[in-house]
């Protein structure tokens, strides 16, 4: 018998990644990259610092950032890892621990950071 | 149209009892816009050179024997057509990932043995036994696997698969739809046993959705599909299986 592997773990976060980045990236770009700077439907201090900091000092807006930073952190490592495999740098469990490790390692400042702004709203 | 033009077919040559290393012999092929790749072949056996190796036998993309590389994509030979290939020389070579046994003839045994490794038959259910009554199943039920039941073990995918390329011990697109086949049946109670092979590295997760097994699937079978259906499976008995009692994780 074969053992498990443990892709499922790392392939959630990929795919958890991956879904939020394709919903959210569109809207992101359109908000920010569009409607914000022509000034539609959105007032001229719309992304002003107090607006954006007001905002984030919001427990579900600063955690839920932090989560969605975390993701895109982790479909980031994975999809390096696999690619290097695909360039012929296989994957052994040292570039794993460097890939994901710096996933974990973004994550968690991420996480902090939202804290931080949280706290202090 | 009738009209007979000459195409030229380089071939990768090799027999391991005799060869250091596999080398390319052209040949000058009299062709007329009906003759596929394999019939070219076959008139450089019947006319020009009768020790050029390789398999065949339907004609007409049911059997899966002649798959080879024609100029670097795999393809069935008898349905691919030398005018599309004209005025250009062709260059055909064996199945990309396999060893060779003799010129464009490869070795299929690791498919073969990764193919027994899914049970590719209904395993019925022990207390669901029709008896001598037909197992009747809805259009739905049938539409859930008959997709996947079009493979012919060709072997192209294998040879598009770069993944297969670069570790062999993945179990691969054909063997890995045929497995989802028999898990999709309704008449099948054979799940469980198929688990190890979707839950291993070499099982599933040594895909990547490069994708390229469904483009030169001649069946239209979609392996990559069935594949990345099946990480979901293997994901949902990743974790769930901590919810079922112990002993049958």
């Amino acid at each position: 018998m074969k053992p498990r592997s443990h892709e499922p773990i790392f392939w959630s976060l990929f795919g958890g990644g991956g879904m939020l980045a394709a919903l959210v990236g569109p809207i992101l770009v359109l908000i920010v990259g569009l409607l914000v700077p022509m000034g539609m439907g959105f007032g001229p201090d719309a992304m002003g610092y107090e607006q954006m900091r007001a905002l984030l000092g919001h427990p579900l807006v600063g955690f839920g950032l932090a989560i969605l930073i975390a993701l895109f952190f982790f479909h980031a490592a994975h999809r390096i890892l696999h690619t290097l495999h695909d360039l012929g740098v296989h994957a052994t469990p040292r570039l794993k621990q460097i890939c994901y490790g710096s996933a974990v390692g973004g994550s968690a400042l991420a996480v902090l950071v939202a804290l931080v702004l949280v706290v202090r709203a | 149209m009738t009209q007979t033009r000459t195409i030229i077919i380089e071939c990768l040559r090799f027999h391991p009892e005799t060869d250091e290393a596999p080398y390319y012999q052209s040949y000058e092929v009299p062709f007329t816009a009906e003759m596929s790749v394999l019939e070219g072949l076959q008139y450089i056996k019947d006319h020009l050179d009768g020790t050029l190796t390789f398999r065949w036998s339907c004609r007409m993309a049911i059997c899966g024997s002649c798959g080879c590389m024609v100029n670097n994509e795999p393809v069935l030979s008898c349905q691919t057509f030398l005018r599309d290939y004209h005025p250009s020389r062709i260059r055909v070579e064996p199945l990309a990932h396999f060893p060779i046994l003799r010129d464009l003839t490869i070795d299929q045994t690791d498919f073969l043995a990764k193919l027994e490794s899914v049970h590719p038959y209904l395993i019925p259910s022990a207390d669901d036994d029709p008896g001598d009554q037909p197992r009747n199943q809805t259009p739905d039920q049938i539409q859930d696997y008959l997709g996947y039941a079009q493979c012919i073990n060709c072997l192209l995918c294998y040879a598009a698969c770069p993944q297969y390329g670069l570790n062999e011990a993945f179990t691969g697109p054909a063997a890995l739809a045929l497995l989802h086949r028999y898990n999709a049946d309704s008449r099948d109670a054979g799940k469980a046993q198929r688990m190890d092979v979707i839950n291993a590295e070499e099982g599933v997760w040594g895909c990547t959705l490069v994708g390229e097994c469904s483009e030169v699937c001649p069946k239209h079978v979609d392996p990559a599909r069935a594949i990345n259906q099946n990480k979901i499976v293997s994901t949902q008995d990743y974790f769930l299986r901590f919810l079922k009692p112990r002993g049958r994780r």
